[in-house]
């Protein structure tokens, strides 16, 4: 257990550290890429294409293990779940989200540090989102029933 | 204008790649940052609480550190309240209904070719997009 802790804490400050030097805790950069009628600013496409990289070797690498390092069975398929309602409303709202702030989950954490009370509405903003996003897919699902 | 952004981009890109494979290949779990935290909040990750709040301890601890120690960094945040609050209620309600953000869908879901992680990014993509063409260049709020 301890092991895992410690890997999990690892694991957070390289990816903290990997979205503060590519510019992703800077609102401007992912606003300037989403922004295609502006100064477009091509960075978002470079850190999404150099993280993609280590992950699809990981996922070979999990493909022939199985299990993790620390005994964990890899989950190697998606959990059975196809494309329905709550992951493209879902999506959308995140998407309609990030463009007004530019900031995703990741960043909005690791940023907490030096974002400000701005970062900090955000951050409780962000949260409580969350904490009601178990009733809002309830609620999807009465609509239109998972298939 | 020689401008080197892409290159601490694509270098900052392999790092986030590399916090994933270190979390998958270790401790068999999918490295998504709304799901970590979100099973934080709203009590479905309780059995695994002290491996999310390890992660997010070193998410936080690490940049906050290296952003002392250099000087600064600016997150370059709008100051408008309503956009704040608006967009993070967004974000924390959109990425919990589609299980996942830029970090599960996007990087670990896209790099094994999972149809749901390409449609998450396509839509959030797409709508992040519009969203952001139409505030600043037809509503002039960014």
């Amino acid at each position: 257990m301890m092991k895992r802790n410690l890997a999990a804490a690892l694991s957070g400050a390289i990816f903290g550290l990997g979205l503060l030097i590519s510019g992703m805790t800077d609102t401007t950069r992912v606003q300037g890429w989403l922004d295609v009628f502006g100064d477009w600013d091509p960075t978002l496409a470079f850190v999404m294409g150099g993280a993609l990289i280590p992950m699809a070797i990981a996922w070979r690498i999990a493909a022939r293990q199985r299990t993790a390092l620390l005994g964990r069975t890899i989950p190697l398929s998606p959990g059975g779940r196809t494309v329905d309602s709550p992951l493209v409303i879902g999506s959308t709202l995140f998407g309609a989200g990030w463009g007004l702030s530019g900031l995703c989950p990741g960043p909005a954490l690791a940023s907490l540090g030096w974002g400000g009370t701005g970062g900090l509405v955000f951050l409780i903003a962000m949260l409580a989102g969350m904490v009601a996003a178990p009733a809002a897919r309830a609620r999807l699902e009465r609509m239109a029933p998972a298939t | 204008m020689f401008d080197i952004a892409w290159l601490w981009g694509l270098l900052g890109g392999l790092m986030i790649g590399g916090a994933g494979a270190l979390y998958l290949l270790v401790n068999g779990r999918v490295m998504g940052a709304s799901g970590i935290v979100g099973g934080l909040v709203d009590g479905s990750g309780r059995d695994s609480w002290a491996e999310r709040a390890s992660f997010l301890a070193g998410l936080i601890a690490l940049p906050g550190l290296a952003v002392l120690l250099s000087g600064g960094s600016d997150t370059h945040l709008t100051g408008n309240w309503a956009l704040v609050i608006l967009g993070g209620l967004l974000v924390g309600l959109g990425t919990r209904l589609a299980n996942g953000c830029t970090s599960g869908h996007g990087v670990c879901g896209i790099s094994r070719l999972s149809l749901r992680g390409i449609v998450a990014t396509v839509f959030y993509i797409l709508a992040g997009g519009i969203v952001m063409v139409l505030a600043r260049h037809v509503l002039g709020w960014i």
